[in-house]
Order: structure tokens, then sequence, then C-alpha cells
């Protein structure tokens, strides 16, 4: 009983099945019943849904958005979690604040405002000569904010952990401040940073609720794949729905379970801290 | 249906819809209808208490209201939600419940018009002056001209407005259906966005500044021109407009479970009454009883609309066509 004489606290037996009892009830028997729902279809029939081609179209446009996103989240996530660390100014517990009301505010909210913001005659969106909400440039604003938490949530501890010694060090050796931030700051980020992104990802693409108003929803060019499983579902057609999310979750899985790997391989390469 | 099937339906109806399963109590009478009929239900509910607390000594009910997408709500009842009654604002939804054993066939024949109290019509509104100059179908494919439609994959509302223009088309050129199906596409290539719902299609017009007509119903267009600017916009009535018809219905096992079966009775009937249809009339849903809508004719321009069942045939047929999966909405969208 390994488990048992590593614990100091006692009660692992009763927390340890209550966790797994709520956890299934919670996330895995919903999943199950999705993959048990789809069962029924057939190999062929889920072939072809998901290989409709406006189904394609959709998942490439939702990944590929989701990508440049959370690109665009890696640089400007890391920028600010690196003001928040390295700085100290006036207003700084505000500005860190900020940065979790994309996760606290409902996703409807932030997809009304951005697209009241950015439509042709918003405040915002007059200013540009190109339209942004309706369409692929919209999608990728309201996923850039409804992802930005996690990277910087990822990347600020291991900022805080970093001593300044190190590129004090790197300084005295004569490297430049290109070279310090490659060679020993970026290796201590990478791991954080890979794992923010995996999470920041797959949260972009399972985005609904913010995207669906500033979306424009035309078919193979700004129709994103939660509506596609809606429309399944206003025809009834449930089966089809659960065989397009049971397809977006296993893409979800692949990728989240690449990014940890990957975070895993760097943090023992790097030997940096998770 | 196995209990493993109907756990299943429960929870992925669940956690996909987001549906509530509700396990409401016994003396709760509830309506569960559609988005935009929450005003209406709002005034008719205490007119119908008055009426039934008068036929009963006093006797009232807790009557809860029920508002979301048509098909998602049917969805909802279909999985669970103990509703008294539906008021839908398409008949398939009510033709799901009838399918999955809830409501008995024969559900269109209990009430008067097919079970249908009032009905609206698709037109279109176009902003002030109508600077497009559009007055009939064949201008909304004008080179140009940026037209608003809910989308008709997830909305009842765009499924109508999409048959009217089908529909107006087939009228215009002999019944030819390759000739409808190129006049949609133009349409279609004229629109811009694509809501979920009507509701949300109203908004992107009149709120964000977008397109040049909106499709929607007669009710809906008058209430967006009432309530966003009096001067901004105005109604255009085609000379050919399909009939949207919101059928009601008791959920038959529920009443029988319930006991609920003469309120959910008196509840649809009073519909008809001469109080509800001047109700509706004043929220521009076009009466049923000929006199009230005689009486407000100048809220209802005369314009020719047909059924889409006695067009397109049974509402199971016309999803199947047109709707489904490769039917002719998803051909017509092909680039």
């Amino acid at each position: 009983m390994f488990l048992k004489s590593r614990a100091i606290l006692p009660g692992f037996g009763l927390s340890f099945g209550i966790s797994l009892f709520s956890l299934s009830l919670m996330v895995v028997i919903p999943f199950a019943m999705l993959a048990y729902s789809t069962w029924g279809m057939g190999w062929k029939t889920f072939y072809s849904t998901i290989t409709h081609p406006q189904v394609l179209s959709a998942i490439y446009l939702t990944l590929k958005i989701s990508f440049l996103a959370v690109l665009t989240n890696v640089i400007f996530g890391t920028l600010i979690a690196w003001v928040i660390v390295r700085y100290q100014f006036f207003g700084k517990g505000l500005i860190n604040a900020l940065v979790d009301l994309p996760f606290a505010l409902p996703t409807a909210v932030t997809g009304i405002a951005l697209a009241t913001l950015y439509a042709p005659n918003g405040w915002l969106g007059k200013w540009f000569n190109f339209k942004i909400a309706f369409t692929p440039i919209g999608i990728w604003l309201a996923l850039v904010v409804v992802s930005l938490p996690f990277i910087v949530r990822a990347v600020q501890p291991v900022l805080e952990d970093l001593s300044v010694e190190f590129e004090e060090a790197a300084q005295t050796l004569g490297a430049g401040s290109l070279t310090i931030f490659r060679r020993v700051i970026l290796p201590e980020l990478l791991p954080a940073l890979v794992m923010g992104s995996g999470m920041a990802f797959a949260r972009a693409t399972g985005e609904y609720g913010s995207v669906i108003f500033i979306a424009g929803n035309i078919p193979f060019s700004s129709e994103i794949l939660p509506v596609i499983i809606t429309s399944k579902l206003e025809m009834f057609d449930t089966q089809g729905a659960s065989a397009i999310a049971l397809f977006m979750l296993v893409i979800s899985f692949v990728i989240l379970f690449i990014f940890n790997k990957a975070q895993w391989l760097l943090s023992k390469r790097l030997g940096a801290r998770v | 249906m196995t209990l493993l099937k109907k756990l299943s339906v429960l929870v992925i109806g669940a956690s996909l819809v987001g549906s509530v399963v509700a396990q409401s109590a016994q003396k709760n009478f509830l309506n569960v209808s559609y988005d935009v009929m929450r005003d209406f239900y709002k005034e008719y509910n205490p007119l119908f208490l008055k009426e039934y607390a008068a036929k009963h000594n006093g006797a009232t009910l807790n009557i809860q209201q029920s508002h979301g997408g048509s098909s998602k709500q049917a969805l909802s009842v279909a999985n669970g939600l103990q509703a008294d009654v539906v008021t839908m604002n398409q008949s398939s939804d009510v033709e799901l419940l009838e399918s999955k054993g809830l409501i008995h066939a024969g559900w269109d024949k209990e009430f008067p018009n097919h079970a249908v109290p009032f009905t609206s019509a698709t037109v279109f509104l176009v902003r002030k002056g109508n600077p497009k100059n559009i007055q009939d179908w064949t201008d909304l494919t004008k080179e140009g001209v940026q037209v608003i439609i809910a989308n008709p994959k997830t909305s009842g509302n765009g499924r109508y407005s999409f048959l009217a223009a089908y529909s107006a088309a087939l009228k215009a050129n002999n019944d030819d259906h390759d000739k409808a199906k190129a006049y949609v596409k133009a349409l279609f290539k004229n629109v811009p966005v694509l809501d979920n719902g009507g509701r949300a299609a109203t908004t992107t017009f009149v709120k964000r500044n977008i397109g040049d007509a909106l499709l929607t119903f007669e009710n809906e267009a008058n209430m967006a021109a009432k309530e966003f600017g009096e001067n901004e916009f105005e109604l255009v009535y085609p000379t050919y407009s399909i009939k949207a018809e919101n059928p009601v219905a008791v959920v038959d096992t529920v009443v029988a479970q319930k006991g609920s079966a003469d309120i959910a009775k008196a509840y649809l009937d009073y519909l008809w009454s001469e109080p509800a249809q001047e109700l509706a009339a004043s929220l521009y849903l076009r009466p049923s009883n000929p006199d009230i809508l005689a009486k407000y004719k100048e809220r209802f321009p005369a314009m020719e609309t047909f059924r889409a069942n006695d067009v397109f045939g049974s509402w199971p047929e016309i999803m199947k066509t047109y709707f489904a999966d490769g039917g002719v909405f998803d051909q017509i969208q092909q680039p």
C-alpha cells in the first residue's frame, strides 16, 4: 500500500472515492454518452457526417483561427505577464485583475460587446476601412479575448520564480539582451508557454457563446463548427450533432495530449520548472 | 425506448443544449413557447387567469412560461421538460413531440384553423425612404442590395423566409424549380450575415446597421420598427408571401400524468376568444377571427399568402427536401 504510506493525513479512501465519483458524474459519463449516442450511427454515416465539405470547411476555419488567436496571445500574453511581474507601476493590481475578466464574464456578453464595438457602424469598427465583425477577423478577435487569461496565468508564476540573478550573470558574461532572452529566459518560459497555449487552444476551438455574435455564419467563409452542431440539433439530428461534437472532442484531446507531451519533454530536457 | 437510450437522450440533451430537465411541481402549469412570443403570453396569462377564476370560483393557477428557440424548446419537451402545452412557431416542432409519443396524432384538429390561433407573414423591413427601392422579391437579388435573413438551418423564421422566396420564384416562373433554385441562390449571395435566430437578425439589421432589407415576420418587423425608432424603418409588403403558422397543442402524456387536461384545453381554447384575438392584433399578429382582422385592417394590409403545407407538402417532407444536410439550402450554398 505505497499510496497510503506516503500520505500524512488520513482519509485517502473516502476522499479518493468522492473525487472519482464526482469526476465520473461530471466528466466521464456525459462524454461516454456522447460516444454512445454516436455509436448507433455506424462508421460509414459517422465518416460521411464529418467529411461533409461544409463541416470540413468549418473545422478548418475553427482550427486555423484558434491557432492564430493562440499565436497572438503567446506574444501579447507573455508581454502582459512580463509587464505585471517585472515592473512596479500605479494600477498594477487593476491590470492584474483585468486579465481574468474574460474568465468571469459570460461569453455571450463578450460577444455582444465585441460585435457592437466592431460592427461597421460601431465605435471602433467605423474607423477601419475593412470589415471586422461578421468576418473571420471578428472570430479571431473573440477567440483572442476569451483565451488570453490562459497564457498570462500560465507564464506569470514562472516569470515570478525566475531570479534576476541569472540575467545579471549572463550580462556580466557579456551577453546582449537578445541573447539573454533567447538563451536564459525563453527556455525557462517555454514549458509554461506550451501548456498555456494548449489550454488556450482547447478553449478557442470549443468557443461558442462569444463567437456566435460576431461570426457572419456564412457557410464556407465564416461558419464555425458549433453553428453546424446547433443547426443539426435544430433539425433534431441529435446523433449527427454528437458525432461532430465527438470528433471535435477527439481533436481537442489529441492537441492537449501533444501539448502536454511537448511540455513534459521540454521541461525534462531543459531541467526547467513546470 | 430502453432506459439506457432514455438516459442518453437526457444527458446529451442536458449537456449539449443546456436544457433544463425540470421535475416541476404538480400545481404549476407550464407553457413552453418560442422566444418572440414572450410579450404575447406575458399579457395573455393574466387575461386567461381572470377568465379561469371567474369560471372556477376564484381558483388560481401558477402559470409558468419558458421561452427559447422553437426547435430547442421542442427538444427540451421531448427530453422531459414537463410542459402542459406547447405553443411553437412551426408545426414540425409539434410533430417531433407527436413522433416521440408525447402528443396524440390529430392534434391539429383539436382546435380551429389547424390549431393556429393567429398567423403572421414574411415581409421586408427596409430603411426609411426605401433608398434601394425594394418593392418585391425580384428586387432582393439586385446587385449591391444586402439582405438580412435568419439562418434557415437554425431558425423557423429563416425557414419561412426561404420558403417564401422560393415559392415567389416558383410562381413567377411557372413552377420551374431550377429557376426557383437559381433565384434563392442569387438571393443568399446577397446575405452578408446569417444569424442564428429571428431576433438576432433583427438586431443585426436595426442595431448594427447592416443590410438594406430584413426578411422577417410581420409582427417582428412591426415591433422592430416601433421599438427602434418610429422614423427609421418602413415595412414593405411583397405581393406574394408565406403565412407563418404558429401552432399550439396540449402535451397529452404530461397532462394525463398531472391531471391538468381540462386546464390545458381551456388555456388554449381561450386563445380564440375575442380579448385574446384583440391582444394578438395589438402585437401585430394577424388574428384568425375575421371580424377582428377587419377591425384592424389598416394594420394588416391585404396580401396574398400561402400555407407552406399546401405548396411544399408536410413539414417532415419540407425539412428533408430543403433544410436537411444536402438539401436544397445546402446545395445553393455551395460556392
